[in-house]
This record gives C-alpha cells, sequence and structure tokens, in this order.
C-alpha cells in the first residue's frame, strides 16, 4: 500500500493521491552524520535500481539566496525567518518533492518541517500556529532521527569544522555571550523539542553515536523494510513471473 | 460568524486600513486621511502593502521567474507583512501612533483565497496580527473599477492579473476574471470580519468627508497629539 496524505488540507493544485514514490526523511543536528549516511543511503539506492531525489533545507532557488543575506546580517525577527524558511520549504515540496514523488521516486529528505518547528519552537513561536504552518506538508513514509550526546556533538562539531555556527548555537538567543555555553544550552533545549516531536510524529530513533558503517546498516534494514512495503507487492509479483529477483 | 475582534485592545495605538480593488480609489482616501491626520498635529505613521526591502529581493526573483506557486505566493507575502509587522506596525501601536495601512491581511485573503489556497490555512498563517479598529472596504462596481485600470491599456504585470491561475491566454481577460473573484472574496469578507463598506462611486470629496467623520467618531483623536515642546 502506497498511499500518500498531506498532515492537513494538501497545497493549492496538489493531489496526494497522485504521489507514489517514498519520502524518507532523515533528521538530525548539525555534526550527527546526518549528510554522510544520506549520501551512503542515496548511493546505495541508485545501486538497487531506485531513482532518487535529494532535498534539504534552505536550497530553494527562491529565497535561498535572501535567506543568506538576511542569517549574515542577523536582522530578521523569529517569526519572518520561520516564514522565510516555510516558504523555502514549500517552494521545494512542490517544485522537487511533488514532481518527484508522482514520477515514483525515492526522496531522500536531509531534515524536514521538524528541525524547522523545532528551531522555532526553541525561539518562543506558537506550536499551534507552527503547525498549520506546515500543515500542508506530505507526510514522510518513514522519519529518522539520528541522535547523538551532546559532549559527542560538540566535539565532532569542533573537528569537523574547528568552530562553533552562530545559528547551531543559538547566539541569536542570547542564552549566553559564551558560545560553548550557548551551543550547549541551545542544543539541550532542541534535543527536549525534539523529545516531543517524536511522540507526535512517529519518529525512529537511531543511536547516532555508534559508528558510520554500523548507523547505515541499521538505515539500510529500516529503509529495505519500508520499500518492500511500499513497492513489495510489485517486486513479489514481477519476481514470481520471471524468477528473476528484482532491484538487488 | 464573525471573527474574533483581537482588535488594538490593550496597545495605547490606533491601526486602520483600507482594502478594496485596484482602481478603487482607496490609495488616494488614504493618502487625504493621513494628510488630514498629520495636519491636526497627530502621531501618524504610514505603511505601505510589500513595501521591506529584504523580502523584496526574493519577491522579484520568484515573480521574474514566475517560480511562484500559490502556496510560497502567500507565503512570500505573509515573510514580508511579519517583517514589516513587528519591525513597524507593532512598535508603532505600542509606542501610541495612529498607524494608516494602505491594504493589510484582507488583500492576502483575498488574492490568496481566489488562488486556491485554504482559508482556515491563511487565516491561522496571519493570526499573529492584529485587526485594525477600522478596516475600510471601498467598493465600487466591478466594471468601473476594471475600466479605471484597464482604460489606458497599461501594462498589466503576470501576478497582477493573475495569469498563474490560468484563468485566460489574454492578460486582459485574466485580469478581469481575477479581480471579479477578488471582489468576491471582499464581499465576503465584510461580514466575517465587519469591514466598513464604503460606497466608492461617490466623488473622492464626499468619500473623504464620511472616512473623517468614521475616524473621528470611532477614534478619540485628542489622545494622539504629538506633545509640544515649549
Amino acid at each position: 500500500m502506497n498511499v500518500k496524505r498531506c498532515f492537513g488540507q494538501p497545497p493549492a493544485g496538489v493531489d496526494p493521491e497522485k504521489l507514489q514514490g517514498a519520502l524518507i526523511v532523515v533528521e538530525g543536528p548539525d555534526s550527527s552524520g546526518r549528510s554522510t549516511q544520506i549520501e551512503l543511503l542515496a548511493r546505495w539506492l541508485g545501486e538497487r535500481g531506485y531513482a532518487v531525489e535529494q532535498v534539504g533545507l534552505k536550497r530553494s532557488r527562491l529565497v535561498a539566496p535572501s535567506l543568506e543575506q538576511a542569517q549574515e546580517g542577523n536582522v530578521l525577527s523569529p517569526r519572518t525567518m520561520t516564514l522565510f524558511y516555510a516558504t523555502d520549504f514549500y517552494d521545494q515540496l512542490e517544485n522537487r518533492i511533488v514532481p518527484a514523488l508522482k514520477a515514483g521516486y525515492v526522496v531522500l529528505a536531509d531534515r524536514y518541517i521538524y528541525t524547522l518547528i523545532a528551531r522555532s519552537t526553541v525561539r518562543g513561536a506558537d506550536p499551534d500556529w507552527l503547525r498549520s504552518l506546515y500543515s500542508m506538508a506530505i507526510v514522510p513514509d518513514a522519519v529518522f532521527l539520528l541522535r547523538v550526546s551532546a559532549p559527542r556533538l560538540v566535539e565532532r562539531t569542533l573537528t569537523q569544522r574547528a568552530s562553533l555556527d552562530y545559528w547551531e548555537s543559538g547566539m541569536d538567543l542570547g542564552l549566553s555571550r559564551d558560545w560553548y555555553e550557548s551551543f550547549m544550552i541551545y542544543q539541550r533545549r532542541l534535543r527536549a523539542v525534539f523529545a516531543g516531536l517524536q511522540d507526535e510524529y512517529d519518529f525512529q530513533v537511531i543511536n547516532g553515536n555508534r559508528s558510520a558503517r554500523t548507523i547505515q546498516r541499521d538505515l539500510r534494514f529500516r529503509v529495505e523494510a519500508l520499500l518492500g512495503r511500499l513497492f513489495g507487492g510489485e517486486h513479489l509479483a514481477e519476481g514470481d513471473d520471471d524468477g528473476q529477483a528484482t532491484g538487488v | 460568524m464573525r471573527a474574533e475582534p483581537t482588535g488594538t485592545t490593550g496597545l495605547p495605538g490606533r491601526l486602520i486600513a483600507v482594502e478594496g480593488l485596484d482602481g478603487s480609489g482607496k490609495s488616494t482616501q488614504i493618502r487625504l486621511l493621513h494628510q488630514w491626520l498629520e495636519g491636526l498635529g497627530l502621531k501618524v505613521f504610514f505603511s505601505e502593502w510589500n513595501s521591506s526591502v529584504l523580502v523584496k529581493d526574493a519577491t522579484r526573483r520568484g515573480k521574474k521567474r514566475h517560480l511562484l506557486t500559490p502556496t510560497t505566493f502567500s507565503l512570500i507575502h505573509a515573510t514580508d507583512f511579519a517583517d514589516r509587522y513587528e519591525r513597524q506596525i507593532l512598535p508603532m501601536l505600542r509606542a501610541g501612533s495612529i498607524v494608516l495601512c494602505d491594504r493589510y491581511i484582507y488583500t492576502a485573503f483575498a488574492r490568496d483565497g481566489v488562488r486556491g489556497c485554504d482559508p482556515g490555512w491563511l487565516r491561522r498563517l496571519y493570526g499573529f496580527a492584529r485587526h485594525p479598529d477600522i478596516t475600510f472596504y471601498f467598493r465600487l462596481p466591478l466594471q468601473v473599477s476594471l475600466g479605471r485600470i484597464l482604460e489606458g491599456r497599461p501594462r498589466l504585470k503576470y501576478f497582477e492579473a493573475g495569469m498563474d491561475l490560468g484563468l485566460s491566454p489574454d492578460i486582459y481577460q485574466s485580469f478581469r476574471l481575477f479581480q471579479g473573484g477578488v471582489m468576491e472574496q471582499y464581499d465576503r469578507m465584510a461580514d466575517e470580519f465587519g469591514l466598513t463598506v464604503m460606497d466608492a462611486t461617490r466623488t473622492i470629496h464626499r468619500q473623504q468627508e464620511i472616512t473623517r467623520r468614521i475616524v473621528a467618531e470611532r477614534i478619540d483623536l485628542a489622545r494622539y497629539r504629538l506633545r509640544r515642546r515649549r
């Protein structure tokens, strides 16, 4: 069974029933190894004969340049920022995710509405307002949350980039003038919000403290099961007919 | 059913908005109102729809390439509005000014509604914005406002004419149909939000007289005098 729906009303002109494919979301903080895992998944899926489309946040042609500019100046209010991100999100949803799903692609989303909701929640946005704002998003077929312990996260961030990022440290919130301290408080708050979202949206939590290889094996196992469920009938039928395994 | 009037209660300022179709004369009316209030020596601030610098970029980019869907069109304007609302309108209201808005959230409800956005979603999207103390809806028969705009066969813009809706390949015809839809939305909102409907077929002068009278009746203008230095 492969039936897509939106959380609330679909966007104007989008019919979720016409969508096929698979929408897989990987969530997790920066330096959680998220991007690496998605890269590996994409390659693996390609090898297995699935067409893959990768999407992420702040990648739309529409607002990405303005967003970058605004972030550098740090001049937008949290609400304006939230709406900017929402514009970016829906631009990608309608111009990339929907067409890809229509065509039967496996869409790998490097974060989705959950990160956007979490960031804005930490910055004081009204939870109901946020949920309504993102209610036109398509419900993913699976959401994997990479969870990494805070000390581990800061260690990885520092070894990877040699410095903390202004936004990922929540410096705009004025939690502390000390970047390290601000980073720790901010990430802790994000984690608390994510813990709430986890139940609400049915995440599959992946232990991100393990090696990249182990995590990947875990993910593949789950993705395999998911694709079997979504496209399974088809594959089995083909396999039965000509006695060949497909997609391997 | 009338929407909950969140109003400007609790804030010292007062908010007045004008709404209506292109060609309804609403901008003229609010300009005249602005002049009058300034002439009275009141603290008054004028804010236009779609005027914040940061968002202009993105809007221009999207409009130029016709990249916008009804949803992103709506959101980009909401972003712009939020920026202006939190940076100008709200601080001015808190500081005790009379704030005049040429178009307000009802413009978004009308246009985006015609584009097929869910009315409930739109109203929640703009839920952070206070409803004005007075919203004038300058209402003109559709043919008259269309005539005013289309008389000189002006160059219409793609989105302004609702070309993205595919109503007609002819931009003028598309504009007519789009404006008709927008007007239906306004008429429905007149009840929903208790808009003050103004007969825009009257002379400019007469309309302004009525506008000023309503403002003077509903707002205690004396409270908004600029403090004089001695």
